[in-house]
């Protein structure tokens, strides 16, 4: 049950620089200040403990930015889309860098019931040869299972990584460092991690920054 | 902001890394290059608990708020990140412009806890900065510490340079402006600014003092090394509480105390004799109410918190606390902020303010009977009858509380073990009440804590209890209140010892602290890191015997380590309060008649205390 909704809008951002280093409960609260700050009309779930009606797309690993990270803000009050951003564009913390807000239709799904996929970009320091590189990747598409283990913090976890792996390339190099792009199934199954990739490729210890650079919605995919 | 390179390796292998990026809402970066005098304000502890405190943000606003000045933070890097830092060569910053703390004019610590002295070891050594303050010249920064410890700073006296006693918002700018003018002006020395900074009310240069021991090992006597050097440093206070700060920094992080927190009120006029706070934060000041409405107004538009704490030692006692709290609901309603309130006396007024508050969140309900018979709770003077707390725990029950909390404490002065079977005797009382009221539903949650007499108390020279005597009552009440519905917890006993140690501790303690440190000490104040071996070690090293600090009855006219210092407390008095103590005479509230502290002499006060008349302001 939640307040009356009218409005909802789509905000794409960027988490990024410091930000890096924050988890997704802590990035949640810091968009909730900061809407409290901008003071949007923000509509609340209800109950004993209402909580502002905010949906991420997916959370982000704490160490990963983000280039297009998605949530959706449920309003219990119209505004306008040029006011709602300089009001809140005014409060955001450094890292935090908005890169449009749209409005969508009520009745659609869920924002994180339409996540599919995402897309990294990962940056490795040089420590083979690119085309050891390549050969690397090569032979971990051209396997047909990946099994790996996981440990959680309700215990070890085994699951196949290579069906997650939908695409892998290497991507270059830029400033030194070796590029890596990837996408990765994230939907309601199961969801690709890319230092778990990384792990895979035995290049775990070398990655320098992982960036989720898209993240990819059903109507999309 | 982007982080150093070197900075985001060593972050990646660490837990909650987000404690050491800074950026912060609110935090202030001011020009480096352009600032004259640059304050590091250090925190020994987590930055989850570092941020929680009160002091730390009124003088980082403070500091902040004055051209030509810039504060940043610090906090003790935990146990895998001050490993991280040494693997990685690399020096502990400030969170705001990241500068290597001995690029710092002025390094400010904070001591509100005996048990995180070795931190503050930690983040010099990380720093770079010699431990000893004699080992130090005009290259370093000056070391200054502050807060509740500093009423008894001696343990840390060979590592700081100047103690600040009292209040910090005048001294500190104080502090800061003879230090601007002295660093310019051409032959700066480090012992010229002491010297000139001990001649400020509050500021205590423990290097301008010499102690000396009689055989027995108590102190002889405490002099001033030099002409002009005071023989005793009264605290500081701000007569008229500043404005409460505006824009507290916001963490990302959920630290202790995530919210809005507003001090109403400074000081406590119950008197209780064992509680230090109680003692030194005297006279009690409130806040006008437009003020307080005015502050937490201005706080929540800066920071997007939901919840206000109104923060006080006693909040009930506050003079206009009901219209205080009809205002602010009146004004918050419906914007989804709730109100906390901590500190509640125990009674019915108590519980009807807490009920007021229920309209915005349920909280739970605390109280402090502290002492399980009525003969105790006179010798502590802590004037709760066990009436009181049953009509208040009945209310509480009867106004739909389920949970209720007691606090007690074992271990005081003159107490035998009918005292301590009187807390479960309490205790069952209550639960039976919770379970006449509310059937099964009814919850005690019960805190035993021990005992610690503090410098500056009534019970500054009292022996603690023994060990053994400790541990026998604390299994007595786990025997006797093992209970449907009632979770009782105590605190750990090498803890308390060692608290009780350091907190009445001489200069000695200097290389206990060291050395604890040396063989691993860190973060003592949490259990999983609370090494009591190695601070027996260290005793053991030093020659000394923790038991000469907390098992000995001292004499009226022993020189107490604290005796050069005042908390602005007459001599007789805390004395008087001890004698009356041991007959059983319960002691006065200074709103009904003048106690005679002697706190009002001191500071020459026109009134004390200071309250609200009921138009809000302080009469």
């Amino acid at each position: 049950m939640t307040s009356h909704e009218v409005q909802r809008l789509r905000i794409v951002f960027a988490k990024r620089g410091s930000l890096v280093y924050i988890s997704h409960l802590d990035l949640m609260r810091a968009w909730e200040r900061a809407l409290r700050r901008a003071g949007l009309p923000v509509a609340h779930t209800q109950g004993f403990n209402p909580r502002p009606r905010l949906l991420f797309a997916a959370a982000l690993a704490l160490g990963c930015s983000g280039r297009a990270e998605q949530l959706d803000l449920y309003l219990e009050q119209r505004i306008d889309l040029r006011s709602a951003a300089s009001a809140l564009l005014a409060q955001l913390p450094a890292g935090l860098d908005i890169s449009s807000i749209t409005e969508m239709d009520l009745t659609l799904p869920n924002l994180p019931a339409q996540v599919v996929a995402a897309e990294y970009r990962v940056t490795v320091e040089p420590a083979i040869q690119p085309a050891e590189f390549q050969q690397r990747i090569a032979a971990l598409l051209g396997s047909t299972t990946l099994p790996r283990r996981r440990e959680r913090p309700d215990g070890v976890r085994s699951y196949d990584l290579r069906p997650l792996v939908q695409e892998l390339r290497f991507a270059g190099q830029e400033h030194g460092l070796q590029v890596l792009s990837t996408r990765l199934q994230a939907d309601g199954q199961a969801t690709g991690r890319p230092d778990e990739l990384m792990a895979e490729l035995g290049m775990a210890r070398q990655v320098r920054s992982i960036e989720r650079v898209r993240i990819v919605l059903k109507e999309e995919a | 902001m982007t982080l150093p390179p070197s900075l985001e390796r060593v972050l990646t292998g660490v837990s909650k890394p987000g404690r050491y990026t800074g950026g912060e809402w609110n935090s202030v970066s001011k020009s480096w290059d352009s600032t004259r005098v640059k304050v590091a304000l250090a925190y020994p502890d987590s930055y989850e608990v570092g941020m929680s405190n009160l002091g730390m943000g009124i003088l980082y606003e403070l500091l902040n708020d004055q051209a030509g000045v810039l504060a940043e933070r610090v906090y003790a890097p935990w146990v895998d990140m001050e490993r991280a830092l040494r693997e990685a060569g690399l020096p502990l910053c400030s969170l705001e412009t990241r500068h290597p703390l001995r690029c710092f004019d002025l390094l400010g610590f904070s001591l509100q806890y005996e048990l995180n002295y070795t931190n503050v070891l930690t983040m010099l050594d990380l720093a770079g900065i010699p431990l000893q303050a004699n080992q130090r010249d005009e290259s370093w920064p000056v070391i200054l510490a502050g807060g509740s410890c500093t009423y008894n700073p001696e343990p840390m006296a060979d590592f700081v340079d100047l103690f600040v006693v009292g209040e910090g918002e005048e001294v500190l700018p104080e502090l800061v402006r003879l230090y601007d003018r002295m660093r310019s002006a051409p032959g700066y020395s480090r012992t010229g600014f002491l010297r000139a900074a001990a001649a400020i009310g509050g500021v205590y240069v423990p290097s301008l003092y010499r102690v000396s021991y009689c055989g027995d090992g108590t102190v002889a006597a405490i002099d001033p090394l030099e002409p002009g050097v005071p023989a005793r440093v009264d605290k500081r206070i701000v007569p008229v509480l500043p404005p409460a700060p505006s824009r507290p920094v916001v963490p990302f992080l959920e630290v202790v105390h995530d919210r809005v927190a507003v001090e109403i009120m400074r000081g406590c006029s119950r008197g209780c004799r064992f509680c230090q706070a109680g003692m030194v934060y005297r006279p009690v000041r409130e806040r006008p109410v437009e003020q307080v409405l005015d502050a937490v107004e201005r706080q929540l538009a800066h920071t997007g918190h939901e919840e206000v704490s109104l923060v006080s030692l006693s909040s009930t006692d506050y003079t206009l606390i009901r219209p205080l709290l009809t205002a602010l609901l009146d004004q918050h309603a419906g914007k989804r902020v709730s109100v906390s309130l901590p500190s509640l006396r125990t009674d019915a007024f108590s519980v009807e303010l807490a009920q007021l508050l229920q309209r915005t969140r349920k909280s739970g309900l605390t109280f402090a009977p502290e002492a399980g018979s009525e003969r105790l709770r006179a010798v502590i003077n802590k004037g709760v009858t066990a009436d009181d707390l049953l009509a208040t725990a009945e209310a509480a029950f009867r106004s739909g509380w389920q949970r209720i909390k007691l606090y007690f404490m074992i271990g005081l002065p003159t107490e035998t073990d009918d005292d301590v079977l009187a807390i479960a005797g309490l205790v069952r009382e209550v639960q039976a009440l919770g379970r006449r009221v509310l059937g099964g539903r009814a919850r005690l949650n019960v805190s035993v804590s021990t005992f610690i007499p503090k410098p500056h108390t009534p019970f500054q020279w009292a022996a603690m209890c023994p060990p053994g005597q400790v541990a026998a009552r604390q299994a007595m009440l786990q025997r006797e209140l093992h209970l449907r519905g009632v979770d009782l917890s105590w605190s750990d006993e090498a803890t308390s010892r060692l608290e009780g140690a350091l907190s009445r501790g001489d200069r000695r303690l200097g290389a206990v602290i060291q050395r604890a440190w040396e063989l691993g000490a860190r973060f003592d104040a949490w259990a999983e890191w609370f090494r009591p071996e190695l601070w027996a070690s260290a005793f053991a090293q030093a020659g000394l015997d923790p038991q000469f600090y907390t098992r000995r009855e001292r004499a009226r006219e022993e020189v107490l380590p604290w005796s050069h210092l005042s908390a602005g407390l007459s001599a007789g008095f805390l004395w008087e309060e001890y004698s009356r103590a041991r007959l059983g005479e319960a002691g006065d509230n200074c709103r009904e008649s003048c106690a005679g502290c002697g706190v009002r002499e001191t500071f020459d006060l026109s009134a004390c205390p200071v309250t609200l008349g009921a138009d809000g302001r302080a009469e």
